[in-house]
């Protein structure tokens, strides 16, 4: 019996031995046999595919969060290039991470959230894109073309964007300020005529308590952070729950009279309603968190050239559009513009004034700070 | 695994002792100790390459390093992790996750155990029926219904409608530990139906009826024989639904609101959160293997005969 | 009324005797299966309601409609999913149903050294925590697949299979818990007796062994179906891309608030496992009536 358990923990050994080789995925080497798509730089920051414009080279498999893509465009992709897409889903930004360190998802192009763009170049899971053959890339917005999380888009283009604010319900709350006090002030939130939910994500939840406070969103000042946990406690008084996915539900159905919640998110669920004058969704005045969704090729991508021809193929004006007018999220193209619903560009919670872009804020990944936001929001939220 | 458990154990099967010299050992024996070993092997190689090779890698990763990126480093072994499991943010969250697993598994057990003597006492083709009908529910898809319970226990839903017109004073049961527990009982009460029915069905009913006959009160021919007979039934659901509901993820997250993080959110946000902290989510899990292995043993070998 | 009494007549004169108490006893107990049904369906009855509602919204009814069904029929990705949930959940009931009981038996009718070791691993998967258990099964079979790659030169990729091998995991240990929850009770002198009777182990197992742990290896697989087709976030981490079940799906989909069509979907696997379990059912009764 003895020998027997032995053999087992060799076997064990064994494996967690080869995991040490490779650093749990983090660190895929470019494959260089693809279809000769190797990757070398050329000195100005973007790199050399070896890929064509609109040059494929074998089926996509696309990994994105789910209801996020309109099916036409994915046919009309289909159609025209003659390959096949499939679409795959993940569920939050860290499922999606967790399963590439586990040594890669299989994805040729992911949509992941600006920080985590951020973390992924840092594990270089990531391959550096070609500019060359995305000619679309010249119409994105001037404000999206640098962003802080990934500098001069070396390795991603946005997809859709938007913000973190708070969604009212007008007939009970009336005309209020925009602010977070409805969330976080004893003398604003605790006198609604109800409950409110908040975010339950530990960055968008202290995010919010720290711009309240008048602090940096991404501050790692232990004191700061725990003066934001005890806001967020306070606020428990008066907190109904706290949802990532259900906050626009509640406020719908009456649980809540306020949400903390994503544009997106509200939007999209104010249009379905018969009155949706009675709802609205704010932008807090103190600033709040901007964020946006990124098409990225994972370095160990099969099909490195369908992957360039799909994101140029979305980065399209028109495409762009067909995609904003089918999930009600602000796009980055600045070109789709003229081809966007106009309820939607006119929609000033959707493409913020410029006084309010001003004040939004990318999170961004903290390092070992990560552990204090979890901790401390998990036991404010108790 | 160095911890083991006595089976609820079967005093009045004829089995071989379990212990015999090896010398005293008659080659009968050996054949059909061999024999038994041959019939579990299939399960058991399953299990070691599919079950406890993936959880010694999770044992390795509880003493890795997390980096600033949250990258778990297989380098630089450390207790840190462990060390972590006494914060008192982590013991006041197992404290919440014992109590709430607590009172789900004793109201599954006085819901189920009537419900399962009543379905075990009809004839075999209404038990069928029956077995079938408290199954069904649960091939619908698990969130769906627990969102279903959402609506009802909402602040305009039927639940609470009920309990004002019975005069409780503007009741709130959505995102409270009661919901938590309501879901929670709902979505495990066939894991403690399941093995009661079995332990229960299978009992000679011609023993009850002899013990009606010899004690006073029913009553207390249930105590005498059909508790003690039913007892592995018991014993079975109870682990079978404490144990989930310990860890749960989902119904705390959709029916709960504040003060109601449990363990498995917990952990979860470790593996799949923002603080991404792999090691640490691996010391936790092994810290409840561990406890729960430690907790069960004792339940079998002491606190399962008081029953 | 006195019991002393001989011969036939005893029977019915002990049953007369209880057979007031018993009596209400019983209706407390037919009450309490009532009350315990509506529990049980009351959700049930909601879900299916509402997936007949033409809002968008699932909360607030608008009215009766049946365009949820039509758009889940022309939904391939739902229709996928769907697909690969039932194959999974077959799959993976029938092999932990057969590994569960032989592994139940070979616990409780037999004595053997390993037994102890054997005894703490299966109700490890029972115990652990379902995110653990999905992220070390990834890990796992990414090491693994390395390792076959690296010998065979066979490159395998995550899916439908590696979602199966996932779920016969932790069902097996369901399945072994139920059935020996049966087992440890039923008096195995019968099964003793049979053996002598019969010509072969295999006989009497067949012929008295079997049919008396039936009801827990049934409960056993039911409840192994049921685990498999809720199992959300342990799919979600040992599927490779391209394979969605349909609870992953469900649970990326809610994030953009609850549709009728989720509803809708739930009342199809309702339909379906029904139809599944009694046909089954139907089969197995034709098999063992004729």
């Amino acid at each position: 019996m003895r020998n027997r358990r032995w053999i087992v923990a060799m076997v064990a050994l064994a494996l967690t031995v080869s995991a040490c080789g490779r650093e749990v995925g983090g660190d895929p080497e470019p494959d260089a046999t693809d279809d000769g798509a190797e990757v070398e730089p050329d000195g100005t920051g973007d790199m050399a595919s070896g890929c064509e414009v609109d040059e494929v080279d074998g089926d996509l498999l696309f990994g994105n969060w789910s209801e996020y893509m309109n099916p036409e465009l994915i046919d009309l992709f289909e159609e025209t290039y003659d390959v096949s897409v499939t679409e795959d889903f993940y569920t939050s930004n860290e499922a999606l991470l967790a399963q590439i360190r586990a040594g890669g998802a299989d994805f040729d192009v992911i949509v992941p959230s600006d920080y985590m763009v951020e973390i992924m170049i840092d594990e270089d899971i990531l391959l550096a894109l070609d500019h060359d053959v995305i000619p679309n890339m010249s119409n994105i917005a001037g404000e999206f073309d640098d962003p802080p999380y990934d500098p001069g888009l070396v390795y991603s283009m946005p997809y859709q964007w938007g913000t973190t604010g708070i969604g009212i319900n007008v007939a009970e709350v009336g005309d209020v300020t925009p602010s977070w006090d409805l969330l976080f002030d004893p003398d604003v939130a605790g006198a609604l005529p109800g409950e409110i939910s908040i975010l339950d994500d530990p960055r968008e939840g202290m995010a919010a308590a720290l711009f309240w406070l008048g602090y940096d969103p991404n501050t790692t000042d232990e004191g700061e952070l725990e003066e934001a946990a005890a806001a967020i406690e306070t606020a428990r008084d008066w907190t109904v729950t706290y949802t990532s996915d259900q906050y626009a539900e509640l406020l719908l159905t009456g649980e809540t009279v306020a949400g903390h919640g994503y544009s997106g998110g509200f939007l999209d669920s104010f249009f379905g309603v018969d009155n949706p004058e009675d709802y609205d969704y704010l932008i807090p005045e103190e600033g709040a968190v901007i964020w946006t969704d990124n098409m990225a090729i994972l370095a160990d991508a099969s099909s490195v050239c369908t992957a360039h021809t799909f994101i140029n193929f979305i980065l399209d004006a028109e495409n762009g559009a067909e995609l904003t007018n089918w999930t009600y999220y602000a796009s980055p193209n600045a070109g789709s513009a003229e081809f966007i619903e106009e309820e939607i560009t006119t929609d000033p919670t959707i493409y913020p004034p410029d006084d309010v872009r001003e004040k939004l804020v990318f999170l961004e990944n903290t390092g070992d700070a990560e552990i204090l936001f979890t901790d401390l929001f998990t036991g404010a939220q108790g | 695994m160095a911890t083991t458990l006595t089976p609820p154990d079967s005093d009045q099967t004829s089995v071989p002792p379990a212990k015999l010299p090896p010398g005293l050992e008659t080659n009968a024996e050996k054949a059909e100790s061999r024999r038994g070993f041959l019939i579990g092997l299939p399960a058991y190689a399953y299990l070691v390459l599919f079950f406890a090779l993936p959880l010694a890698i999770v044992v390795v990763y509880s003493f890795a390093t997390r980096s600033t990126t949250g990258l778990t480093v297989l380098a630089d072994w450390n207790l840190q992790s462990y060390a972590r499991l006494t914060d008192s943010l982590v013991v006041a969250i197992t404290w919440r996750s014992l109590w709430i697993a607590t009172l789900t598994t004793v109201v599954s057990l006085v819901v189920a155990y009537p419900f399962a003597y009543y379905i075990a006492t009809r004839t075999p083709r209404v038990r069928a029926a029956l077995l079938v009908l408290v199954m069904i529910p649960f091939w619908s898809n698990f969130l769906v219904r627990t969102f279903a319970w959402r609506l009802l226990l909402s602040s305009d839903g039927p639940v609470t409608r009920i309990l004002e017109t019975l005069g409780f004073a503007n009741p709130r049961l959505l995102f409270t530990p009661s919901a938590v527990i309501i879901g929670l009982v709902y979505g495990y009460l066939p894991f403690m139906i399941l093995p009661l029915y079995a332990s229960l069905e299978r009992m000679d009913h011609s023993l009850v009826e002899a013990a009606r006959d010899l004690y006073a009160t029913g009553w207390e021919a249930f105590r005498k024989v059909t508790w003690p007979l039913s007892k592995p039934g018991v014993i079975a659901g109870s682990i079978l639904v404490f144990i989930p509901s310990f860890g749960a993820f989902v119904t705390p997250e959709v029916l709960g609101g504040t003060g109601t993080t449990m363990l498995g959110s917990y952990i979860g946000r470790q593996f799949v959160g923002t603080a991404s902290d792999w090691p640490f989510g691996a010391a936790l899990s092994v810290a409840i293997l561990f406890v729960m292995m430690l907790a069960a043993m004792f339940y079998f070998r002491s606190g399962g005969k008081d029953l | 009324m006195s019991i002393v009494d001989t011969g036939d007549s005893t029977a019915a004169v002990v049953q007369d005797s209880v057979a007031r108490p018993r009596r209400t006893v019983d209706r407390v107990l037919a009450g309490n299966a009532w009350l315990v049904f509506l529990f049980l369906y009351l959700p049930i009855l909601v879900l299916i309601v509402l997936s007949f509602n033409d809002n968008d919204r699932v909360g607030v009814w608008t009215e009766f409609s049946v365009r949820w069904y039509g758009e889940m029929f022309e939904n391939s990705r739902i229709m996928g999913a769907l697909r690969t949930s039932i194959l999974v959940a077959v799959l993976s009931t029938a092999v932990s149903t057969v590994l569960g009981t032989a592994a139940a038996l070979s616990l409780e009718r037999f004595r053997y050294r390993s037994q102890r070791a054997f005894d703490g691993l299966l109700y490890l998967p029972v115990i652990i925590p379902d995110i653990t258990m999905a992220v070390m099964l990834l890990l796992f079979f990414v090491q693994a697949f390395d390792i076959v790659l690296l010998v065979t030169g066979v490159g395998l990729s995550r899916g439908l299979g590696t979602i199966t091998l996932a779920h016969i995991a932790f069902n097996i240990s369901f399945v072994a818990l139920v059935v020996r929850a049966r087992l440890s009770g039923l008096d195995a002198s019968l099964e003793e007796a049979a053996a002598d009777l019969y010509a072969s182990r295999w006989q009497a197992f067949r012929r008295v062994t079997l049919p008396l742990i039936a009801p827990g290896v049934a409960g056993g697989a039911l409840l192994a179906l049921t685990l498999s087709l809720d199992d959300v976030v342990i799919a979600e981490f040992v599927s490779g891309a391209g394979t969605t079940t349909l609870p992953v799906y469900v649970f990326g989909a809610l994030r953009r608030g609850v549709s009728p069509l989720i509803n809708a979907v739930s009342v199809l696997m309702l339909v379906g496992s029904i139809l599944l379990v009694v046909g089954s059912l139907a089969i197995s009764r034709r098999r063992t009536g004729g």
